[in-house]
């Protein structure tokens, strides 16, 4: 049985990992490979890279922490920040990369999504979507509306995220990342009512962020937003919580989970 | 000192080789990349990698003079290891994009049909349906890492070269092979633990060979 993923994601800026709340306040938390390594070892399924600051630094540096890593850890990698072109989506992939994942350029030109996909094929293609609460109109009842934003939260794009996340399946993303920006770093829970509004529309497998802060929350976000794969940073850098718990919390619950392997011998 | 068998993994273009090579240069590989025919010289067993879609690996290939070497290679029964894609690359064609491949196994690829996701992408359990030295010292059913939405499904002649099988919505076929030519679906460059034990078992069988 396919089992759900806990995806450790490590916010990097000029070459080492950050975490800040709502994307601001930025604090640094250590050195990318040797943090991918360590949660190798402690059980995490995947990874996930976010360059929060691709657009303005050099490239070589992301390059080479993705090398690094590659070499490190023998877990699936995906990278995502500020890649804008094929051609940049090609040079990730070739340091190590599985995937890539598009966010603000995608928006920008959604047959970004296209080429990426044709090119590399749909499974290397995640689309994030950074969705904002829309504030709900009078007689809106049970219905919620998200917009996308993009640049890290900083620009609106008055796209419905729903109506986006399909789209982006239709032109080629394998997966799809969904953070809440409402929740990011709040340690408020996923948002399982955004969740389940875009799993509920879409055939791939969809990623939650935004919100974690414990284990009970990764079963809800599965449980209750038909999420397939969980995804936290700063609770597991901080070691609030360690992979393995929220395994156990997941397993409690009756969810498939992978069973942390024992060291390599 | 054991030996360092020499390991050609085959670049068709299809993005990150560097797993791989760290993978199999870990478990005692000494690895080389192969971008043309020439550059199998040598090796002593061959692994093609690869995610994506059968066609345009095909087309390079085929433009790189690789398609005859490697089909060679494979019908002369030596060893090789094709994982995801260079897995479904072994039969005869692909339902993804219509391609002729290799036609080393009687078969073709096929869409996973009752998925509930698509692609499957994560780790799923790899039952194993006969015995195999490449599954030494790890479990039954034990996780390994996919990212797919096609499988190889074997003819009815060719059923007795299934190793393995996995459920996605149904069960599919997730490793293939007779002595040291092997095909898996899965990742085991990516796959902890587990997938570096397969890797060395299939250097193991490199050196028998």
């Amino acid at each position: 049985m396919l089992r759900r993923r806990v995806i450790p994601c490590l916010d990097v800026a000029d070459g080492r990992v950050v975490k800040g709340t709502r994307f601001v306040n930025l604090v640094d938390e250590g050195d990318p490979a040797e943090l991918a390594e360590r949660y190798a070892a402690e059980g995490a399924d995947e990874l996930v890279f976010l360059d929060i600051t691709a657009a303005t630094e050099r490239r070589a540096t992301l390059l080479d922490i993705v090398e690094r890593t590659a070499r490190r850890a023998f877990i699936p990698l995906t990278v995502g920040g500020g890649v804008r072109t094929v051609t940049e989506m090609r040079d990730v992939l070739r340091a190590g990369a599985d995937k890539v994942s598009l966010n603000t350029a995608a928006v920008a030109d959604p047959t970004l999504i296209s080429r990426c996909a044709g090119r590399f094929g749909r499974q290397a293609v995640v689309v994030a979507i950074d969705a904002r609460t829309l504030d709900t109109p009078p007689g809106a009842g049970l219905l919620r509306a998200w917009e996308v934003v993009v640049n890290g939260g900083r620009e609106s794009t008055g796209l419905d995220v729903v109506a986006w996340a399909e789209r982006a399946v239709d032109l080629g993303a394998g997966e799809l990342l969904v953070t809440s920006i409402d929740r990011d770093g709040t340690g408020a829970g996923f948002d399982t009512v955004l969740l389940r509004a875009i799993s509920s529309r879409v055939p791939v497998p969809v990623i939650a962020s935004g919100g974690a802060a414990e284990p009970e929350d990764f079963v809800r976000a599965v449980r209750d937003g038909g999420a397939d794969a969980v995804l936290a940073a700063s609770i597991f850098h901080r070691r609030v919580h360690a992979i393995a718990d929220v395994k156990a919390a997941m397993a409690a619950a009756g969810l498939p989970v992978r069973l942390v392997p024992a060291a390599v011998a | 000192m054991t030996t360092r068998p020499r390991i050609t993994v085959v670049d068709h273009g299809a993005g990150n080789l560097v797993s791989i090579d760290q993978a199999l240069t870990t478990v005692g590989a000494e690895v080389t990349l192969a971008r043309d025919g020439e550059a199998l010289r040598g090796a002593d067993a061959i692994v093609v990698p690869g995610v994506g879609a059968a066609a345009p690996a095909m087309a390079r290939l085929d433009a790189h003079g690789l398609t005859g070497p490697i089909r060679t290679w494979l019908v002369d029964a030596r060893p090789f290891l094709g994982i995801c894609l260079g897995l479904q690359l072994l039969f005869e064609g692909s339902d993804e994009d219509g391609a002729t491949t290799l036609g080393i196994v009687p078969g073709r690829t096929i869409r996973l049909e009752g998925a509930p996701t698509l692609p499957h992408i994560g780790w799923n359990q790899v039952e194993r349906t006969r015995a195999h030295p490449l599954f030494d010292g790890i479990a039954d059913a034990a996780d390994f890492y996919f990212v797919h939405s096609y499988a190889g499904e074997p003819a009815s002649t060719a059923r007795h070269l299934v190793l393995a099988t996995t459920d996605h919505g149904g069960s599919f076929v997730s490793a293939i092979g007779i002595d040291a030519m092997l095909g898996v679906q899965f990742h085991p460059e990516r796959s902890g633990p587990d997938g570096l034990r397969l890797l060395a078992n299939f250097v193991d069988l490199v050196r028998a060979a």
